[in-house]
């Protein structure tokens, strides 16, 4: 068995905190990229070339991409031969408040929904934990800002919905946030589970790098077809009008009971943060 | 979709010459205020107090920047979704402010009252918030400092940039733009 200290876990999350919002991934950078290429629109053509300057100067400078640093939500995973002398989620929590401390990151978090006050220092994080074997910890962290969050969507539909549904479902979805979100979007869908494992999936989905293909065949061709008809909407860059709506779609799915067919939708912006650790 | 240099306050031969569509380069000072900013300046109006700025010609906008660093005025400072502010944005035109800055859809209340007032709606590029963060030279706090992020604070823009996505008139660009590339993807260079 081994072990690993807290204050390591807390070391490697302030870092996260802070390549997340300074360091767009190379996965989100190129499609930007790719999709600056294709835009037909030269508005939206302009936008993207400065979200894609703008990455440049937060790189350069150490400096959030966008100012909402979001809520701090992590997805680790666990090895069954590690042992960890001491509270994981409180070295986590340990290692946002002095990630978003000492790198000048927004805090947003409000203490109580309803009654408010800000935390602070951005804490508690959201962890989603999951056992895997072997002896090492992954840990992987994804700002969530607000404006995208807000246009997550779930629906217990009826099995008899079917793929047809799914894809309905997700592209109106889409439709009706309109410029909202940030576009151009990614879009993580659940599809099957229970209610709260088929959120968790949406979320989880936008893990997957947009330059990695849904491993099963079924899925590929299902989020190549949801992108398809999402960026013939028009929505465009900012919601302003153009072909790039979207810039990827991930799907994961999961068993569902004979009686359910829940599907999941969450978006992130185009400042899609997203950083991991193996430690 | 002409371009202008624009200055605040906001006067109406300025405004009627804008269209949704127009991209704006923006100097002066301008007004940040988000959700919980905008409850306090109703609840102030409401008290039979008057804001903390003269809003006659004003421009809000819709921002909580990250906090500044060491030795810079203002932090990452992009647009938040302006939809939240819907219900309290037709009292604030009322009062007079002509232009607001944000991202994403306005409620139908929203934009007739901003035909009634003669007001504008303005997008920044949401997400570019480094680069927007250039043209603020300086930023003070000047309500609710308590509020952190969400604090009422003075901005002097120099050369801001923005889309006029809503004008005077009530024509919109997401509409526009929108319906003018619908089933375009086909077409991608």
């Amino acid at each position: 068995m081994r072990t690993i200290k807290p204050e390591l876990i807390t070391e490697k999350v302030r870092q996260l905190c802070f390549d997340a919002a300074y360091d767009l991934s190379p996965d989100v950078e190129n499609a930007l990229k790719t999709a600056m290429a294709k835009e037909i629109s030269p508005t939206g053509k302009e936008i993207l070339r400065q979200i894609l300057e703008n990455a440049e100067i937060a790189r350069k400078e150490d400096v959030p991409i966008c100012q909402d640093t979001g809520f701090a939500v992590f997805f680790v995973e666990i090895g069954d031969q590690v042992f960890v002398e001491g509270n994981i989620t409180d070295a986590i929590n340990e290692g946002v408040k002095l990630g978003y401390t000492e790198g000048y990151l927004r805090k947003s978090v409000l203490k109580d929904p309803i009654r408010g006050g800000n935390s602070g220092d951005n804490t508690p994080a959201i962890c989603h934990y999951e056992f895997v074997p072997g002896d090492k910890i992954k840990i992987t962290h994804l700002p969530k800002g607000g404006g995208s969050e807000n246009m997550s969507g779930i629906k217990m539909g009826k099995p008899a919905d079917g793929a047809q549904g799914v894809i309905d479902f997700v592209v109106n979805r889409v439709s009706e946030a309109g410029p909202n979100p940030c576009p151009p979007i990614v879009v993580g869908v659940g599809i099957g589970g229970t209610f709260e494992q088929c959120a968790k999936m949406a979320k989880k989905a936008l893990l997957r790098p947009l330059d990695v293909k849904n491993p099963d065949p079924f899925y590929a061709e299902m989020e190549e077809t949801m992108l398809e008809k999402i960026n013939n909407l028009g929505v465009g860059p900012q919601g302003l009008g153009g072909i790039t709506t979207c810039i990827g779609v991930n799907i994961l799915a999961h068993p569902r009971h004979i009686a359910s067919f829940p599907v999941a939708i969450n978006i992130e912006c185009h400042a899609h943060r997203h950083k991991e650790i193996e430690i | 979709m002409a371009e202008h240099k624009i200055s605040t306050p906001l006067t109406d031969d300025v405004l009627n010459k804008l269209e949704a569509g127009d991209t704006l380069f923006i100097t002066g000072e301008i007004y940040t205020a988000r959700d919980q900013a905008h409850k306090k300046l109703i609840d102030a109006l409401d008290a039979g107090e008057k804001l903390p700025f003269d809003p006659k010609g004003q421009i809000v906008y819709y921002v909580g920047p990250s906090p500044a660093k060491p030795g810079k005025v203002i932090g990452s400072a992009g647009p938040t979704t302006s939809g939240r502010m819907d219900p309290y944005t037709p009292r604030l035109l009322d009062e007079g402010i002509r232009g607001m800055i944000g991202k994403g859809l306005r409620s139908k209340d929203v934009v007739e009252s901003m035909k009634k007032n003669g007001a504008i709606y303005m997008a920044a590029v949401g997400g570019a918030a480094a680069l927007i963060s250039r043209s603020i030279t300086a930023a003070e706090v000047i309500a609710f400092d308590d509020l952190g992020p969400e604090a009422v604070r003075r901005l002097e823009v120099k050369d801001f940039p923005v889309i006029v996505v809503i004008d005077k008139n009530g024509k919109n660009l997401y509409e526009e733009g929108r319906a003018e590339y619908k089933d375009r993807l086909n077409e991608a260079n």
